[in-house]
């Protein structure tokens, strides 16, 4: 054996300084952050069935977020983007429909007005619906003439609205048709998606943090024996604990990338068909995917839930282990 | 070094593990600590490291009153002294030297003084070629050793062993208590709990006899080296 120092009796003999302390509390963070990711590494399979479990918790909210959001960006020019007709009362000559129409062309909301008269209505019908025989059977022309008002694109659905009424209360107007009802239907169902898309966050976002709760729950289960001797030789509740929160936060993580990659491969997958889709009502939409603040989101999120999962999960049981 | 004064300790739901003990263990001594089976000795031990806490009276250690130790200040007051384990309560998954490395870590030493003391106490206990093992490829006496390093790698005045050869054979019991002698010479204070009454005898330190939780005998301060 070599020779040993001498040894003095006082207990804080040889204790680190203040700044030493601090320069290793930040060392043995990062020791921490990566034993742990290293200790999921070493259980490979239920590290990854973990994991995968977060991701899938995290890419549901995250990709019902996305697909509200194409919605919304394809509806978004509609509710103005929305011709309506102008019906003039019957017997109105067509020379009254062309003076409305020079009026409302002078307007800045409105781009276009199409005078339609009622000789061209009934052309038309009598082409699209077969219903020749019967309509040349009439002997007055039932329809009226007609004005297809464009308002200018961006304008708000109220303006779209009040310029509709404006029509209306003009002398020799029959009828105004507005027909928004179905943009309103399609802008409620996006509302209750984008709602449903809040509560899944919630409820999984919960799920998250009761997963990684439960898991370091068996861990610190599992190294029950370790963390009693830590506690015997002096370890203090946060050094104890420290691993097992990095331990949350590489779940989170690793959970909120792979949500990140779930979300992306279901985006390529869906991005033809709803190309086609969408291409029906609006021709120049590109489905948008998450970006990068969405990455951002999902890892940052993952984290944080990892976290607190981890948090609870010490909080609640760390105290229960004692050596005896 | 320690003190007790008129302890007792009742477990819940168990019997009197010890009754109204008075005990002055001085700084510098070594000292055995003997009895049956059951006679209380873990208990003491116990009451000394702050594993358990006395039913009545007081524990000072180190000029510290146990009792006026929050549970929160309990890890900074087990810094405070070297404990070993008969079954030495090694880390399975580290090596040797993280072993004894992980009380200077908890304490936030710097790298190269973590280095260079757990260097130093492999060396006091013969295994400076072991450090890169795992304590499970090491034999019972060498873990055991490990276990010591560990103990007193931070140097506390302190240390205190509860049955630390109870399982290893005479010639590497009589080893180890040579190692806590020299522990000893260096001015460090030592309480052994031991079944080994052969060794006790024939090491001839101070010797506190417990019997059902009651003290029976003691050959006295100072006895045997100073
Ligand atoms: N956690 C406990 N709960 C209840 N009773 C206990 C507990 N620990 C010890 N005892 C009791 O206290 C008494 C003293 O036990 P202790 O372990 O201190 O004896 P010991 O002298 O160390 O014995 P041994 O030589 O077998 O280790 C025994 O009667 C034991 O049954
Ligand atoms: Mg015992």
């Amino acid at each position: 054996m070599a020779a040993p120092e001498r040894r003095g009796g006082e207990l804080r003999r040889g204790a680190p300084g203040l700044l030493t302390r601090v320069r290793g509390y930040f060392r043995l963070h990062a020791q921490n952050l990566l034993g742990s990711l290293g200790r999921l590494a070493r259980q490979p399979l239920a590290s990854l069935l973990t994991v995968a479990v977060i991701g899938i918790a995290m890419a549901l909210p995250a990709g019902l977020d996305v697909l509200v959001n194409n919605a919304r960006a394809l509806s978004a020019g509609w509710a103005s983007a929305v011709d309506f007709s102008v019906y003039l009362e019957p017997g109105q000559p067509l020379a009254r429909a062309e003076t409305l129409a020079a009026e409302a062309r002078g307007q800045a909301d409105i781009v276009a007005v199409e005078v339609i008269s009622a000789e061209e209505a009934l052309a038309q019908l009598s082409r699209f619906t077969g219903m020749q025989a019967a309509l040349e059977a009439l002997d007055d022309n039932p329809l009226p003439h007609t004005l297809v008002v464009r308002p200018r694109p961006g304008l708000s659905a109220e303006a779209v609205s009040r310029l509709a009424d404006g029509f209306e209360s003009l002398e020799g107007i029959d009828l105004v048709q507005l027909d928004t009802a179905w943009v309103e239907r399609f802008l409620a169902i996006v509302d209750i998606a984008r709602r449903a898309s809040g509560i899944t966050l919630l409820l999984l976002g919960f799920a998250v943090v009761v997963i990684v709760g439960n898991t370091i729950r068996l861990d610190i289960e599992n190294r029950r024996s370790e963390i009693e001797v830590m506690k015997l030789i002096g370890g203090s509740d946060g050094f104890i604990r420290r691993p097992f929160l990095y331990g949350g936060l590489w779940y989170g993580v690793i959970g909120g990338l792979l949500a990140v990659v779930f979300n992306a491969s279901a985006l390529l997958a869906l991005a033809g068909p709803v190309q086609r889709l969408a291409g029906l009502y609006n021709a120049d939409f590109a489905l948008q995917g998450p970006g990068l603040t969405g990455l951002g989101v999902l890892v940052g999120g993952g984290a944080l839930l990892g976290w607190l999962g981890a948090w609870v999960a010490t909080s609640r049981h760390l105290r229960d282990i004692e050596p005896t | 070094m320690i003190r007790f004064e008129a302890v007792g300790k009742r477990y819940p739901g168990g019997g009197e593990a010890l009754a109204t003990l008075d005990l002055d263990i001085a700084a510098g001594e070594f000292v055995f600590l003997t009895g049956p089976s059951g006679a209380g000795k873990s208990t003491l031990l116990k009451l000394v490291a702050l594993i358990e806490r006395p039913s009545r009276g007081q524990v000072i250690v180190n000029g510290q009153n146990t009792r006026k130790v929050a549970r929160r200040r309990i890890p900074q007051f087990r810094r405070g002294l070297g404990m070993v384990f008969q079954d030495h309560k090694l880390l399975a998954d580290r090596s040797v030297f993280e072993n004894v490395a992980l009380p200077l870590l908890i304490a936030g030493y710097a790298e190269r003084d973590i280095n260079r003391r757990v260097r130093a106490a492999l060396d006091l206990v013969g295994l400076a070629d072991k450090a890169p093992r795992l304590p499970l490829t090491l034999s019972t006496g060498e873990q055991q050793r490990v276990g010591i390093a560990r103990a007193v790698v931070s140097k506390p005045p302190l240390l205190i062993a509860d049955e630390p050869t109870g399982n290893l054979d005479p010639a590497l019991s009589l080893e180890i208590m040579r190692l806590f002698e020299r522990f000893n010479e260096l001015g460090v204070t030592l309480l052994i709990a031991t079944h080994d009454i052969d060794l006790v005898t024939q090491l001839g330190h101070r010797r506190v006899e417990l019997v059902s939780g009651q003290l029976v005998g003691d050959t006295g301060l100072g006895h045997g080296r100073a």
